[in-house]
């Protein structure tokens, strides 16, 4: 049954990325896009890999639609034909660059072959048999990026943030100088932007263009960020952890943000803070390393923090965890206040 | 009888999808992306009873949440041309906004 | 104790297979009826309607941990909220940009336009 579900799904698979390399509306494409995440989380499934599958679905369904159909909206909505059908050179260098791929990829192992290097390394003993021991979450693939390979989760927050960083600094404004939101570079491009700093005190009659979406906005963001905290926790035990927290909160903002406006979202999370957590989550990951290391331990070494090493780890996976979900969190949001609403400049029109 | 339900999922979204691929309008794969997103839902779920692990509700909750999301998203892309702005319900704004 | 599992069973099965029969409705659907705005009727009510039955026939798989029930009526729920919500969406937005529904009007004496 599942190799059935299996065929069928990379079949899917096949169908959508060939009609998306062949549409030239990159709309019907970014949605097309989603579908292909989807179907990828499904067969993450199949295999059995939970932790992948969620992050995924969350970020290649949710965010990467969002920020694709942003940048829609800046851009163009129609891909410009080529100049000729097929261009010979691209042709050339994709063929052989993905020949010597496929050809590397026939030395490697069968898929479950019980010989493969990843199943007989001791490594993999070591986590499957000790990890319970030595760090005590049910959950081995929180246990290896949390604990073991901490340094690397570290570099992977670390990454995030910079991208953060380099996106705001190509595409912030200036500073406006008398906007209420004052000073940030998340402050979009709208020429209303200045204006709406005095409508505000007037507190101006609101139009409810779709009660039935706001209404059911209002019902369930409440219970989406109580998810995303739940994912976050329930990281040790079940798939889950900081980065599916950070975006599946991060949706929870933005949907209320595509229901009721920015404004209202920004008020919530004004920009200036979510710069400041931007840079929290990183700080606070390497400051647990720090500490660790004044308590006497090595970089990350979970163990010193608390009586005893088992609760020194689940302290220092709690800890860090919530790093990254914080940083990730912060992130997404500030990609989408940044990119939503640039739209055209000026005025909305319909089309 | 799961292997069945799953199955008649797949038929389910085999359909969708190539009506995803000829669909007239935008609204027709808009509809499409929808559907196939709560028979995903329905899969994932379907998937983890039968390989006997049921954290995968957690993934189906998710992923039923993504739907949602991105599906308003797409249609107000389509009806305003961007995703959110500063004076979406101002009334003294003075465009005629004809929103989702 | 062994009635109780087999009724379950039997209940879980013939909804898994309602469920299935919906949901394969639909997307005949999809194909066969004439506009946007029928197809559109036909997949929300059938995208509510199909996962309520699967879900309900899996939770009578699942009596055995509250936590996994909990985790299904979560589902349901949210698919009982969102998906009319979506569908409404849809629908207004296609009619406000100009999508006409088909109408019948006759021009005398015919049965009054289809909304």
């Amino acid at each position: 049954m599942l190799n059935l579900v299996d065929v069928l799904l990379f079949f899917f698979l096949a169908v959508t990325a060939l009609g998306l390399v062949r549409l030239r509306d990159l709309f019907a494409a970014t949605m097309l896009l989603s579908l292909f995440s989807l179907l990828s989380a499904g067969l993450f499934i199949v295999m059995d890999a939970v932790d992948v599958a969620i992050t995924e679905a969350a970020v290649g369904a949710g965010i990467s639609t969002m920020l694709l159909l942003a940048t829609l909206a800046i851009t163009k909505r129609r891909e410009k034909a080529p100049r000729r059908e097929v261009e010979l050179v691209p042709l050339m260098v994709v063929l052989v660059v993905g020949g010597a791929l496929v050809w590397g990829t026939l030395e490697m192992p069968e898929y479950g072959d019980p010989d493969a290097p990843s199943q007989t390394s001791p490594m993999t003993r070591h986590f499957l048999e000790k990890s319970r021991d030595e760090v005590g979450a049910p959950n081995i693939v929180t246990s290896i990026l949390a604990s073991y390979r901490g340094y690397d989760t570290f570099g992977e927050a670390t990454v995030i943030f910079t991208a953060a960083v380099g996106a705001l600094m190509l595409l912030g404004g200036r500073r406006p100088k008398d906007a209420r939101l004052t000073g940030s570079v998340l402050q979009p491009h709208n020429r209303q932007s200045l204006a709406g700093a005095g409508a505000d005190e007037m507190q101006p009659k609101e139009l409810h263009l779709n009660r039935i979406l706001e209404v059911a906005t209002k019902s369930l963001v409440p219970f989406i960020m109580m998810f995303g905290l739940y994912v976050q926790f329930h990281g040790d035990y079940g798939p889950g952890g900081g980065f599916q927290a950070g975006v599946i909160f991060a949706t929870g903002v933005a949907l209320y943000a595509l229901v009721f406006g920015l404004t209202p979202a920004q008020r919530v999370l004004p920009p200036r803070l979510l710069e400041a957590l931007l840079a929290l989550g990183v700080f606070l990951f390497g400051a647990i390393g720090l500490w660790t290391m004044v308590l006497g331990g090595n970089f990350l070494e979970y163990g010193v923090l608390s009586d005893g090493p088992l609760h020194g780890q689940h302290l220092g996976i709690l800890l860090v965890e919530l790093a990254v979900g914080i940083t990730v969190a912060a992130v997404m949001l500030a990609l989408f206040f940044l990119f939503a609403g640039r739209g055209f400049c000026g005025p909305q029109r319909k089309r | 009888m799961l292997s069945v339900s799953i199955l008649a999922i797949l038929i389910c979204m085999g359909l969708l999808i190539l009506r995803a691929i000829t669909g007239k309008t935008v609204f027709h794969r808009i509809l499409v992306i929808n559907s196939f997103g709560t028979k995903t839902v329905l899969l994932i779920a379907l998937l983890g009873f039968l390989s006997g692990r049921p954290d995968f509700l957690d993934l189906a909750l998710v992923y039923a949440l993504m739907n949602f999301v991105g599906t308003i998203a797409v249609l107000r892309f389509s009806g305003y041309g961007d995703l959110a702005s500063l004076d979406q319900n101002d009334a003294s704004a003075e465009e005629d906004f004809e929103w989702v | 104790m062994g009635v109780t599992t087999l009724v379950l069973d039997v209940v879980g099965g013939l909804l898994l297979a309602a469920g299935s029969f919906v949901l394969l409705a639909a997307a005949v659907a999809i194909w066969r009826l004439p506009t946007f705005y029928t197809r559109i009727h036909a997949i929300s009510v059938n995208d509510t309607l199909g996962p309520g039955l699967i879900l309900l026939g899996l939770a009578c798989r699942a009596t055995h941990s509250w936590e996994i029930l909990v985790k299904l009526g979560l589902i349901l729920a949210f698919l009982l909220i969102t998906g009319p919500v979506s569908s409404h969406a849809l629908a207004k937005a296609a009619y406000r940009s100009g999508l006409e529904p088909r109408s019948y009007r006759r021009a005398k004496g015919g049965p009054p336009s289809t909304p």
